[in-house]
């Protein structure tokens, strides 16, 4: 009885009493509205852009400089050569060595990474807002006053060339190295990692490094992004003393774009032995598309369906379905030039084949038509899921980055959602004929060749052929 | 984890603020009549909704046999209940733009789901439904499903990592086989294989029971409604019996254990690990300041004198792994070509010693505490997933019993003195009681 009552006493502020009625999922409400917060655009005198957006919510500032060039800028036979120029930034500025720098940056709570992909190199800070005025001096002698000291430039040599020394430990290292060599080749500049190889990184020179930075690190190649608890009132003033005397030498060099990639025509399967690993890491793939596509949408839906979510067709089958996997993706890599598509897993080595077999039937089972409630499902995922992209001070960055690396349209944002409420079944459809096609893919399969070779070649996939571990790091 | 198993790393918030600087997270909290305690936070910044449910069960609940099974578990909760067929848990939700994961450690299993405000009803009968109505007769399916997932989780995330067995050792070096921090989170591939359908059903009757566990839903909430919500969602799942607290023998290192083993690796790895104060046990704290001293940033005692200067280690990394029985404090390194691990390990004592015999200046605590503070802001940006302000109050709420206490938790960083350091290096880091494990190349063929 008197636990009847204590059921009653609490359901008194709700509609049903007791058992709830479970018999089908509530429905969901309707979708609420993101409000962007507006991007205040100005410029410092000597032209630099700078981008703000308010964010009041924790007493965090971030600012990021973006320079419109990162490794797809190294010249052929130095690769590597900006990532390794974004490294040395801060290894030596102004008037401060390497330790002078981390101490003053560390002392404020304040961090300052230094970065480069491929399509841009960045400088990022991020502070707590009232220790700005002083990390911005730091920030802009790591941006504009490197000092490239000989020494930090052979430590920091000397510790990728171990890094890549232990990449040979690591099946995961092994295809990431592997996989775009094979796609792209070891010309063409996507073939090989930012990081750069052994042989291009052993010949590197701090001319070589100062050249990269002459050439790119400039007023007019570069942008400002502010997201945080700032004000332009508050702000500008300290960006301008810290960025407004940074002057352009001679004319903005001319860099030739990425060229698009050579795409491949027919299927080949390629195994590099790694002897008792309990995983074989699969990638199937070619070259894709570039980030201003106008497919952007449609690949979008195309690929949650595919193996960009949870419930995505790749790893419902290789994981939930068969347990072959922890888990099994795939993803359009989308940069200034068109990067690889692929499809990915880490399987079971007994698994090999099997999980070979599977990822096929589900490539080639995307150009069907796409049921109207899976269809409906990845749309929802995406367009209801974009409002959490904007959560915090990085998140906003880092979709600022995106519109000023791309060079893409203030509306971006939001023009998202209805873009990709407007993506048809045909539109799949038609993507996936292009863009997914099974037979012209590469098969990238790292793993214990003993004991998964034999297997791979009864799938008949296409010529086997072996790749020595040493080919990857040359 | 669901996805990705951070194998007993679970560091509670470790922080410092100027003192000027007052933290409230504002709450709501209430428990209802089966026991289930519910914390609501209101945080509008974006329309996203954050449910984070602890269960207080991790693998030192588990029996000897039947390693890894909490975690087995925790992937059997996505796989549907009684009224939500399989597949749909994860279907329904990102059909409604939600995303959802789930982890375990030694103490605690949590779970998440972050959607957009619209859906929180949604997120509520799901989680509703499985802690009242998990096990129908398609579990014992779903378990072997999981069962081929998790060994391949394990496979992936220890059997194919390099040094991936350093850990597994660690804690069966640190901990006597009958301590339940003994056994590795993820377990053994043979006590995977051995968990039944009976044990299942057993673990859910006895830990997944609501006076088990504590709810946190934050973000763009409306309160009352939300009270409302989960009462109508929660109210009839049973209570279950009294779940008696976890107690272990302290665990006590009497001397320097010291094993070698082998690696399919290119360099060797030495690891150094002591017991410590549990988490929030006073020393905690000091514990995280030394591991910031000894290895966090540049300028840090550690990685200044073997990465920077002397570049015999490729690495060096010290952490404080903060836990309800007992901590234990870490130092890992790996050795550069052709330098040694006793080369390295000589030099940490040397440094060691110098913490244990002079306190640090006060510019390098302050800049330590610096970094600690500004990491804690950094942490309270964002609302969900792992470690965002929901999880961390339910962090709280199960540690002290207030989830706000995140301006406590910021006091104990601020009250850490030098003197402190000094005396805590001496006492809680000693040379001669200490695990002292090494990972190096197998011998070519």
């Amino acid at each position: 009885m008197k636990k009847l009552i204590a059921l009653l006493v609490i359901s008194l502020g709700s509609v049903v009493l007791a058992q709830q009625d479970r018999s089908k999922p509530p429905a969901v409400g309707p979708a609420p509205s993101l409000k962007l917060p507006a991007i205040q655009k100005s410029k410092l005198a000597n032209g630099v852009a700078v981008w703000i957006v308010e964010h009041h919510e924790v007493p965090l500032v971030q600012v990021n400089l973006i320079v419109r060039s990162g490794s797809a800028a190294d010249p052929i036979g130095k690769y590597g050569v900006g990532s390794l120029t974004a490294a040395m930034l801060d290894e030596g500025a102004g008037t401060r060595s390497s330790l002078d720098l981390a101490d003053a940056i560390d002392f404020l709570g304040a961090s300052i990474t230094t970065n480069s992909s491929f399509d841009a190199s960045s400088v990022r800070l991020s502070s707590p807002v009232s220790r700005l005025s002083d990390a911005l001096p730091l920030m802009a002698d790591i941006a504009l006053r490197p000092t490239f000291p000989a020494t930090e430039l052979d430590r920091l040599r000397k510790e990728r060339l171990t890094s890549l020394l232990q990449a040979r430990d690591n099946v995961s290292a092994l295809v990431q190295l592997a996989f775009p060599r094979i796609v792209y080749g070891p010309v063409h500049r996507y073939g090989t990692s930012t990081n750069g190889l052994p042989p291009a990184l052993e010949s590197l020179t701090l001319d070589d490094l100062r050249a990269f930075y002459r050439a790119h690190f400039r007023p007019d190649n570069a942008t400002l992004l502010v997201v945080g608890d700032v004000t332009p009132a508050s702000v500008l003033p300290l960006l301008e003393k810290a960025f407004g005397g940074w002057k352009s030498e001679g004319m903005a060099p001319l860099v030739a774009a990425v060229p698009t990639a050579p795409q491949l025509t027919k299927r080949q399967v390629y195994l590099v032995d790694k002897p008792g690993a309990a995983q074989s890491q699969i990638r199937i793939g070619w070259v894709g598309v570039p980030r201003s596509t106008p497919d952007y949408a449609t690949l979008t839906v195309l690929n949650t369906i595919l193996g960009g979510s949870f419930t995505s067709r790749l790893n419902q089958n290789l994981r939930e379905k068969n347990g072959y996997t922890y888990g099994a993706s795939s993803i359009f890599d989308m940069r200034i030039s068109a990067g690889p598509f692929l499809a990915a897993a880490g399987v079971q080595t007994d698994k090999t084949a099997d999980a070979l077999r599977e990822f096929f039937v589900e490539l080639n089972g995307i150009l069907d038509p796409i049921p109207a409630e899976e269809l409906t499902k990845a749309k929802n995922n995406v367009a209801l899921g974009f409002p959490g992209e904007f959560e915090t001070t990085g998140d906003m960055a880092r979709k600022l980055e995106e519109l000023v690396i791309y060079g893409l349209p203030d509306d971006t944002f939001s023009s998202f959602v209805p873009a990709i409420n407007r993506v048809t079944g045909a539109d799949v459809q038609r993507a996936a004929a292009r863009y997914v096609q099974p037979d012209k893919m590469a098969v990238v399969v790292v793993g214990d060749r003993a004991a998964i070779e034999a297997n791979i070649r009864g799938l008949n996939l296409g010529p086997v052929q072996i790749v020595p571990i040493d080919d990857l790091f040359r | 984890m669901k996805l990705w198993l951070a194998i007993g790393v679970f560091v509670l918030v470790a922080a410092g603020v100027p003192a000027a600087q007052t933290i409230a997270v504002p709450i709501t909290q209430f428990t209802l009549p089966n026991g289930l305690h519910v914390i609501l936070h209101r945080d509008t910044s974006v329309p996203v909704v954050a449910v984070n449910i602890w269960y207080h069960v991790g693998s030192a609940n588990e029996r000897v046999g039947r390693t890894g099974f909490a975690h087995l578990f925790e992937h059997v909760m996505f796989e549907g209940s009684m009224h939500v067929p399989e597949g749909e848990f994860d279907n329904w939700l990102e059909a409604a733009g939600a995303s959802n994961n789930g982890s375990t450690t030694e103490d605690r299993t949590n779970y998440y789901i972050d959607a957009p405000a619209n859906a929180l009803d949604l997120a509520l009968f799901l989680e509703s439904d499985r802690m009242g109505f998990l096990l129908d007769d398609k579990a014992p399916a779903k378990i072997d499903g999981q069962r081929d997932v998790v060994k391949n989780e394990k496979r992936q995330s220890v059997d194919n990592q390099p040094y991936g067995q350093a850990f597994v050792q660690l804690s069966a070096l640190l901990y006597p086989p009958t301590h339940p921090y003994s056994w590795p989170v993820i377990g053994s591939m043979e006590d995977l294989s051995a968990a039944s359908f009976e044990d299942v059903a057993r673990f859910f009757k006895t830990y997944y029971v609501p006076n088990n566990a504590s709810l946190v839903i934050a973000g763009d909430i409306d309160i009352d409604k939300t009270k409302a919500t989960v009462e109508r969602w929660f109210a009839d799942v049973p209570r279950g019996k009294d779940v008696p607290p976890l107690s272990a023998p302290t665990p006590v290192l009497d001397g320097v254990k010291k094993k070698t083993i082998t690696d399919k690796v290119q360099l060797p790895r030495l690891y150094l690990a002591w017991l410590t104060p549990a988490l929030l046990k006073p020393g905690d704290a000091t514990m995280d300041m030394i591991s910031n001293l000894l290895t966090a940033g540049k300028n840090s005692r550690l990685y200044r004198r073997l990465v920077y200067e002397l570049q015999i280690a490729q690495d060096v990394n010290a952490f404080q792994q903060s836990q309800a029985l007992s901590s234990n404090f870490l130092i890992m390194a790996t050795a550069r070509p052709g330098q040694s691990l006793d080369k390295i390990q000589a030099v940490i004592d040397e440094e060691i010693d110098k913490l244990a015999k002079t306190p640090p200046d006060a510019r390098e605590v302050t800049r330590a505490l610096n970094q600690t503070e500004a990491a804690f802001y950094r942490r309270m940006e964002r609302v969900g997933g792992f470690g965002g302000k929901a999880d961390q109050l339910n962090a709280y709420y199960t540690a002290t019993g207030n989830p706000d206490s995140f301006q406590q938790d910021l006091a104990r960083y601020r009250a850490v003195t030098a003197a402190e350091i000094q005396a805590a290096v001496a006492k809680y880091l000693p040379k001669d009681r200490r695990v002292e494990l090494s990972v190096v190349p197998e011998e070519k063929k």
